[in-house]
């Protein structure tokens, strides 16, 4: 079955230190992505920009609006997520629980809609 | 066809009704993941089975009898449904599974996995005990429904979401690996405990459906105990639950008025039940891993040992709360522990070992903590607000018979 696991964090403030703390950042994904790769189960990741570069699009009144920003001024921010292809749920659950993000933001783990033909 | 045998068929298929059913669900979902058809296929098998039976005869294997029809009917459906890829490699999983389960005859037991599946931390803990209960032993919605005390509606949405997510999520059909096994048991134990309490707490001990509730819970236990006898958990909550049982005709008196258990008569106890906890207890504490269901086993076992040798063992019960404390902090434990510490040092050290109401808001609505208060502040004199946590303990009991009970108390204080 095809997971996404979707990371959730509170996004790093720009400024003083953030070259250093991004630094320490690849790192660590760095490793994960590598035991990932081994594993054989990835099928696509990504990692997204910080929401202040995020446009938000819906309709008002029948008439498009394009908002700047995320859809939802939440403290924690949709930063990135892993599609991976595991047998079952609990296989999900142990690459979301080795993922970085679990120890300060959360992991939501979501099955992918198998498409009829 | 003659009535007598319309009458067998009928009694048969009742038979391997209760006591197949859970093994046959699980055969079926753990191929397909998909209880709800697993549950509508079986029904209309044994729907079959009634209709079929009394003018055939009994197959001579009833099991397996039912099993091929309801995999024909789940096979029948998912034509019916779709025709995608996964459909027919489900198809293909069951018809492998088909095969394996007519030449072997003997179906795999595997109401195990089943429960762990129902008891996945990814479902609602709220639902588990119910789910546990329907997918197991195939009580309705309705039922289970009264026995929580929920709508039947409400009961029923929750369930067939919980089922839902089972298999769209991809909930494995496992016993969880070695090192996961103890948590996840933890779950599975934890629902068969909800399903036992919740048929404890029949007003009258005569409401046909609870007291089968603790009946079933019971035949789960016993299952679990069955199915991983190297588990000291397991064994504990079968031993705990028997202990229970076992003075279940101690609990009331004949005109049906609450009995506390320092006052009941140990002649009215099961002994059976009451050996067979203890040989239980004792396999389980040699394992050398100690829990919640050993703790609170032990502790009906100290009970029970006090209650009939009449010699005092409060200093053991005490030390077996702090244990349970330590393991498990809960109110009730501290209210509990707090009653024994009466025994051992008086009202007044049991008072100060009380949970705090501020500590805990759920305390407020709590009949027990308020009945151990007024019991603790009756002994130590403080008689009018001893009065008023009688009071208040009454309001919030719904048993007619522990109400009157609690009434007598208060009105015995003195002035």
């Amino acid at each position: 079955m095809q997971y996404m696991l979707m990371i959730y964090e509170t996004e790093a403030p720009s400024g003083v230190g953030s070259a250093e703390r991004e630094q320490q950042m690849s790192a660590a994904y760095g490793a994960y992505i590598e035991a990932l790769n081994k594993a054989g189960v990835v099928k696509g990741m990504n990692r997204l920009r910080p929401t202040a570069d995020a446009t938000t699009v819906r309709t008002t009144d029948g008439k498009p609006q394009v908002l700047d920003g995320p859809y939802a001024d939440s403290k924690e921010q949709l930063g990135g997520y892993f599609l991976i292809d595991v047998p079952d749920l609990d296989a999900a659950i142990s690459w979301a629980a080795r993922c970085l993000a679990v120890g300060h933001g959360a992991v939501e783990v979501r099955p992918i809609w198998v498409m009829q033909p | 066809m003659s009535p007598e045998a319309g009458d067998r068929a009928r009694s048969t298929a009742d038979l391997v009704a209760r006591r197949s059913y859970g093994k046959l669900i699980a055969f079926l979902v753990a191929r397909s993941r998909d209880v709800a058809a697993a549950e509508d296929a079986l029904s209309e098998a044994f729907a079959l089975a009634l209709k079929g039976w009394p003018a055939k005869g009994c197959p001579a294997n009833p099991e397996a009898w039912l099993l091929t029809v309801a995999r024909r009917k789940i096979i029948d459906g998912h034509r019916g449904r779709r025709r995608d890829e996964i459909a027919m490699a489900q198809l293909q999983i069951l018809a492998e599974g088909l095969d394996a389960a007519s030449t072997a005859m003997e179906i795999p037991d595997q109401r195990l996995a089943l429960m762990f599946a129902c008891a996945h931390p990814a479902i609602d803990a709220g639902i588990r005990a119910p789910l546990i209960l329907q997918t197991i032993l195939g009580l309705d919605a309705k039922t289970i429904a009264s026995a929580f005390l929920a709508s039947p509606a409400a009961v029923s949405k929750r369930l067939v979401r919980a089922k839902e997510k089972i298999r769209q999520a991809g909930i494995p059909f496992r016993i969880p690996e070695r090192e996961e096994l103890p948590r996840r048991l933890g779950a599975v134990l934890d629902a068969i405990y909800a399903a036992f309490s919740e048929g404890w707490t029949d007003p009258e001990g005569t409401d046909p459906i609870r007291r089968d509730l603790t009946w079933e819970a019971l035949f789960l236990a016993r299952l679990a105990a069955e199915l991983l006898p190297d588990e000291p958990e397991a064994l504990g909550l079968l031993a705990l639950m028997l202990y229970a049982d076992a003075r279940r005709r101690a609990r009331r008196q004949a005109h049906g008025e609450y009995v506390p258990l320092a006052e009941q008569d140990p002649a009215l106890w099961d002994s059976a039940k009451m050996d067979e906890a203890e040989t239980l207890l004792r396999r389980a504490g040699a394992m050398g891993a100690i829990g919640r269901y050993q703790l609170e086993a032990a502790l009906q076992s100290a009970h029970v040992y006090r209650c009939r040798t009449g010699r005092a063992n409060w200093s053991e019960v005490v030390q077996l709360y702090d244990a349970l404390l330590a393991l498990a902090g809960s109110p009730v434990v501290a209210i509990n522990r707090a009653l024994a510490i009466a025994e051992l040092d008086g009202a007044h050290a049991a008072l100060q070992a009380m949970p705090e109401l501020q500590a805990d808001a759920r305390l407020a609505e709590y009949q027990p903590f308020w009945a151990a208060r007024a019991e603790l502040l009756a002994k130590t004199g403080s008689y009018a607000e001893a009065r008023y946590a009688y009071e208040v303990a009454t309001g919030l009991e719904r048993d007619p018979a522990v109400r009157t009970f609690l009434k007598r108390r208060q009105a015995a204080l003195p002035e």
